[in-house]
């Protein structure tokens, strides 16, 4: 080949290009591996600080002025931590507050007791497994508007079919719409319905990590259901309560959508005195019904605070529970 | 941080003993169970059964003492009825390029960050992994003043579907949710035997990632495609009653201080029927991913 050689300049040219598209390639590799894995982290992160994080923080910047939809430039207007001592002394807040709170009390207790139960009963070899589990799925797939505005018929005081069942018992009509704890319990019954069967799924996973080898010799030594139960199917659920308390805090802390389609008119002050007003609904209710921006960034900012609490109050109560068992 | 561990632990937990359920010396359910479990399985159902009965009957129904539990003949009615009423036809348009455009975003994005995380190096990984952990626990409902406001008077979105697509085209739930199944299931020699061959990053990622990942890219495409089509309070804000999806229009039937029952509860089916397909068909895999740990309350 070489013998034939082309003249000496095309040679020289020949040389260079190789040697270009070596170091073109050369870099492309080293890009390629120290560039790439930021490339493809970008998009989460790019649209995480525009549309999350942004957002959060700005919510606490706006939880110090007096922006007010229906004021031109009161953005402008610093007030410090006006807000917040107004917050303090504000009993719609504090009502919301009571509100959402006891709801979640009232829907989470008794969802993951039974969604324990249901785990409990599932955790066998059964025909029509994934029937039988999807029916206990059912009502979470179910959209949240439209839970609401089934159960607002379900509950309807003079024709709701809770309050015929009710009545065939010999108990009078209640008003579930506009009782204090009335509605609390009837969205809580709500909640429990949407809920169960999803974390009876959750527990039901766990509880198949189990070694089937404890229940026969729990078996061996004469030990009842309840307290197979109690000894051997809780401890080992322990992690997954945590983590299902957790969720559920953090899920009953934004309670929004039931509620306000629980409400006949969609009204979101919850009932004729906020019987059932829940925090999420004072946001909106200041920032969408009066407009004042500003108080409802700091009821948001409020909310996050007591998710931080909630969550932390959540963790050291399991850690104690499971270093004291 | 710390608050994460038992987030972690149950979802990466069940799968080390999958398939243990069908373990020979499991207890066999007896005809107590079936019928225990067949009674909450009724109980589950029923209102929707019970949307079936009021949406089916004229109104006149919704005021009747006793209750009719049995379904009527006015099924078709009331869903024509409901679907023009609650411009349904635009809703459900909406709805469904809102949530499909979500999905196919989110699933890639989540991949690709998913597959940097697990299987590449590079400097501040673990910093920004745990950054992103942190990001799992705080609820985008929080910053939703500011994001309206953003999107109303910086952008110009509010009313059109991208103000409700783009927020929702990454999951740090997703991210985090592929990058423990990729860094499991996919070998690393697989990658290495792609990079002898002269594969760049990216073709690794189409040819060998991307099919790798994806059965559990399945379950978090339906999860996130019921999530977003479910999704309410940020449509209401952001689209409004002008170009709604069907959540937001279901809102405006209930909407008046005279409830029309039929009509509301036929607006019901309409808006749950999609995602209730979508469950019939693939609710063995829903269950599997929830099962596994897939999903977030």
């Amino acid at each position: 080949m070489a013998v034939i050689a082309p003249p000496p300049v095309r040679t020289e040219r020949r040389e260079t290009a190789p040697v270009k598209a070596e170091r073109l390639s050369h870099l492309r590799r080293t890009f390629d591996v120290s560039g790439t894995p930021y490339l493809y982290i970008a998009p989460f992160f790019v649209v995480f600080a525009a549309f999350g994080l942004f957002p959060l923080l700005y919510t606490g910047w706006m939880a110090i002025t007096q922006w007010n939809r229906d004021i031109p430039g009161s953005e402008h207007t610093f007030v410090g931590l006006g807000n917040f001592v107004r917050l303090i002394h504000d009993d719609y807040f504090w009502n919301a507050l009571l509100n959402t709170v006891a709801i979640g009390v009232l829907s989470t207790v008794p969802q993951l007791l039974l969604a324990m139960w249901i785990a409990h009963l599932l955790h066998r070899r059964m025909r029509a497994r994934t029937l039988l589990r999807m029916g206990v799925l059912l009502p979470n797939i179910t959209s949240v508007a439209a839970v609401g505005l089934i159960f607002a018929q379900l509950f309807g005081r003079d024709f709701g079919l809770i309050n015929w069942v009710l009545s065939l018992v010999g108990l009078g009509k209640v008003d579930w719409q506009s009782g204090t704890w009335q509605s609390w319990l009837a969205l809580a019954v709500i909640l429990t319905w949407r809920w169960t069967g999803y974390n009876s799924l959750i527990y039901l996973a766990a509880l198949q990590a189990v070694s089937d080898d404890l229940y026969e010799a729990a078996d061996l030594d004469g030990a009842g259901q309840f307290r197979k139960f109690r000894t051997i199917t809780v401890p080992a659920l322990r992690p997954t309560i945590i983590f299902s308390v957790i969720m559920s805090t953090i899920g009953t802390i934004q309670l929004f959508t039931e509620p306000l389609m629980f409400n006949p008119g969609m009204s979101p002050t919850g009932g004729d005195s906020r019987e059932f007003q829940t925090l999420a609904m004072y946001v909106y209710e200041q920032f969408w019904t009066h407009g004042k921006y500003s108080y409802a960034a700091t009821v948001s900012w409020a909310m996050f605070m007591i998710i931080v609490l909630a969550v932390g109050v959540n963790y050291l109560l399991s850690r104690r529970i499971r270093s004291s068992a | 941080m710390t608050t994460l561990i038992p987030v972690s632990r149950a979802m990466t937990g069940p799968r080390r003993v999958r398939g243990r359920s069908a373990a020979p010396s499991q207890r066999r359910a007896g005809a107590r169970t079936y019928l225990l479990v067949g009674l909450i399985a009724a109980v589950s159902a029923f209102p929707l059964y019970w949307s079936l009965v009021a949406a089916s009957n004229d109104n006149s129904a919704a005021g009747s003492w006793p209750p009719r539990l049995l379904p009527g003949s006015h099924l078709w009615e009331n869903l024509q009825r409901a679907y023009t009423q609650a411009n349904f036809g635009l809703a459900l348009a909406n709805s469904m390029i809102v949530s499909i455009v979500v999905t196919v975003c989110v699933v890639l994005t989540s991949t690709l960050a998913g597959f940097a995380f697990a299987k590449l190096r590079f400097r501040g990984r673990n910093a920004l992994l745990g950054f992103l952990l942190v990001t799992m626990m705080v609820p985008a409902q929080l910053g939703i003043i500011p994001l309206y406001i953003m999107m109303s008077q910086w952008l110009g979105w509010t009313g059109h579907l991208q103000a409700v697509i783009v927020p929702a085209a990454t999951s740090a739930f997703g991210v985090f949710l592929m990058r423990q199944y990729l860094s499991e299931a996919l070998p690393d020699a697989l990658l290495e035997a792609g990079r002898m061959d002269g594969c760049s990053t990216h073709r690794l990622y189409w040819h060998i990632v991307l099919p790798a990942a994806r059965p559990v890219a399945a379950v978090l495409a339906l999860f996130t495609f019921m999530n977003t089509w479910n999704d309410f309070f940020w449509p209401l804000l952001a689209l409004g009653q002008g170009n709604p999806t069907t959540q937001v229009a279901l809102s405006t039937l209930a909407g008046g201080y005279y409830m029309d029952y039929s009509l509301v509860l036929a607006g019901t089916l309409i808006s749950t029927a999609p995602v209730l397909l979508v469950f019939l068909f693939l609710g063995k895999q829903i269950i599997g991913g929830i099962m596994q740990g897939a999903v977030k309350a």
